[in-house]
């Protein structure tokens, strides 16, 4: 059952005008930009971009220093936390189990100890990790980390996902294998989603929108659309291969001078 | 093939291996035994002077008599007492204060010199101190004890609070969770490995503290009794005493040991 359907709900993220800075280095400039329902953005960019940053703004991880993020409309009613976050590092308590990784998220907000069994063993059940339920972490590879945190993300019903470079922590094969999986689950439950990635084949295989930061301060350089529907873009390799070179020679020179910038500061 | 066939040939040679640990079990009873079988075929054959060490068997002799004669847990329970005693009120505060420096600021602006300063003082030089404070009897003795597991415990704490990964509590707060949630389920739990390896330092510190306050006005005690046997030149009850000790600090490390298995089996 999606969260779409059971729930009728609208809306949207707007990014208005956001710069941001530490102590005296400008980290992102005039960022202008709307997530909206149902769409996956990705966000690009040579690495040091702020596009991490930019996530933790989004979420209210960090207090930007102009500017703000307005939602427009609200979450759905039985949301218990809006905007949800997944990390690059799973973020998943190596002395909780699978189960008590993801009731951990839903103790605080006055839920019933039953009610919470029950959304467990439907997240579980939806990611198919039900004969998981009491693993510890340390007993689980990689991937299987991040569909935990996947799971937990899904269990608070969540109107927008903010996923931080998901699989970058993963090795190519699993990080296939969980793009596939996202790219399902999307097909189900049509989810929001703030996709942070430096990888752009990633960004071609998920993003509605793909957005392509500049190097510091980061701003906005191109918004990149492709229409063809995510669980059809297998079948498209050529086209995909076109937008994911187009993006490639965005972001070249850029990636370039980023590369040099790092050698300068150490 | 043909170049093959001329060329010649020989295995790699294997440069790995070594530097690795491989438990052997019974390398150290082994030690333990040649040790002190050494010591009995000396001190018996005169090789090693009376004076310099007892002879083992003498030794065994002296703790099974010390049961016999029950003074042996005349000596002991006192002692316990005060260590158990001591270290539970020292590790308890020092928890609490560790806890306090790692969760708020003010608290480690303030309290973290005092904790600095009071650190490096051998606390046994308090004991004349403690003694007009807290009296000759067991006041003094529990405030040694206590002071001395005090430090090492509280320096672990907040050490080991700012130790856990931030990433955790960053994920605790975005996903909603109060802050009495993030530090009870969160912080909590990520800094008990680094308590409890301060507790071995700290339980340490007890048994030493225990001794050198028994040394200081107690008519019971293993410390009294490892001093008397010293002022007599009794090196038979003084080794008695000394294995006595040596047994109890094992103990508590085997204690401290079992604690970290049973809470920390999560760990790799």
């Amino acid at each position: 059952m999606s969260i779409a359907t059971k729930f009728e709900y609208f809306m949207n993220l707007h990014i208005n005008n956001i710069s941001h800075r530490y102590s005296n280095v400008n980290v992102l400039e005039n960022i202008n930009l709307e997530i909206n329902q149902h769409q996956i953005v990705c966000l690009v960019g040579p690495s040091g971009c702020g596009k991490s940053t930019l996530l933790r703004l989004i979420g209210g991880l960090e207090k930007p220093s102009s500017g703000q993020v307005t939602q427009i409309g609200n979450p759905p009613e039985n949301s218990i936390n809006p905007l949800t976050y997944i990390f690059q590092d799973f973020a998943l308590l190596p002395w909780r189990s699978v189960y008590d990784n993801i009731s951990l998220v839903l103790e605080d907000h006055g839920i019933a100890k039953k009610e919470i069994k029950t959304i467990i063993d439907d997240v579980l059940e939806r990611t198919k990790l039900s004969e998981f339920a009491n693993a510890m972490p340390k007993q689980l590879s990689g991937g299987m980390k991040q569909r935990v945190a996947i799971a937990r993300a899904l269990s608070v019903r969540p109107a927008v996902l903010l996923m931080d470079e998901p699989l970058s922590a993963l090795d190519s094969q699993t990080s296939e294998l969980l793009i596939d999986d996202l790219v399902s689950l999307w097909d189900r439950e049509k989810f929001t989603a703030c996709y942070v990635t430096h990888n752009l084949s990633e960004a071609v295989r998920l993003g509605h929108k793909i957005v392509v930061l500049s190097r510091r301060p980061g701003t906005i350089s191109e918004v990149v659309t492709i229409d063809i529907p995510l669980n059809e873009r297998k079948n498209h390799s050529e086209a995909l291969d076109i937008k994911q070179k187009y993006l490639w020679n965005l972001m070249r020179e850029e990636a370039l001078l980023a590369d040099k910038e790092l050698i300068n500061v150490n | 093939m043909s170049t093959n066939k001329q060329q010649e040939s020989k295995e790699v040679p294997f440069r790995g291996g070594g530097f690795t640990h491989k438990p052997i079990i019974f390398v150290g009873p082994l030690v333990f035994v040649c040790l002190i079988a050494l010591l009995e075929w000396g001190t018996s054959t005169g090789w090693i002077s009376d004076l310099t060490l007892p002879r083992p068997s003498g030794v065994a002799q002296t703790l099974v008599d010390l049961y016999n004669s029950g003074l042996l847990f005349k000596h002991l329970l006192p002692s316990l007492t005060r260590l158990l005693m001591g270290s539970i009120m020292g590790i308890t505060a020092g928890i609490a204060v560790g806890l306090l420096i790692g969760l708020f600021n003010l608290v480690r602006a303030g309290a973290l010199p005092v904790v600095a300063a009071l650190f490096p003082v051998p606390k046994i030089a308090l004991l004349p101190l403690f003694v007009i404070w807290f009296g000759i009897d067991e006041g003094s003795k529990y405030a040694l004890i206590a002071l001395g597991s005090f430090t090492p415990t509280v320096v672990a704490t907040y050490a080991a609070i700012d130790n856990v990964d931030r990433g955790y509590i960053r994920m605790g707060q975005s996903f909603g969770l109060s802050w009495v949630s993030i530090v009870r389920k969160i912080v909590l739990p990520g800094a008990l490995p680094g308590i409890l390896s301060g507790l071995r330092i700290s339980l340490a510190i007890s048994i030493i503290l225990l001794v050198a306050a028994e040394m200081l006005g107690a008519s019971y005690g293993i410390g009294a009794y490892v001093l008397e046997a010293g002022s007599l030149y009794d090196l038979e009850r003084l080794f008695a005493g000394v294995f006595i000790l040596s047994v109890l600090g094992v103990i508590i490390n085997w204690f401290v040991g079992v604690l970290e298995r049973r809470l920390l089996s999560w760990r790799t």
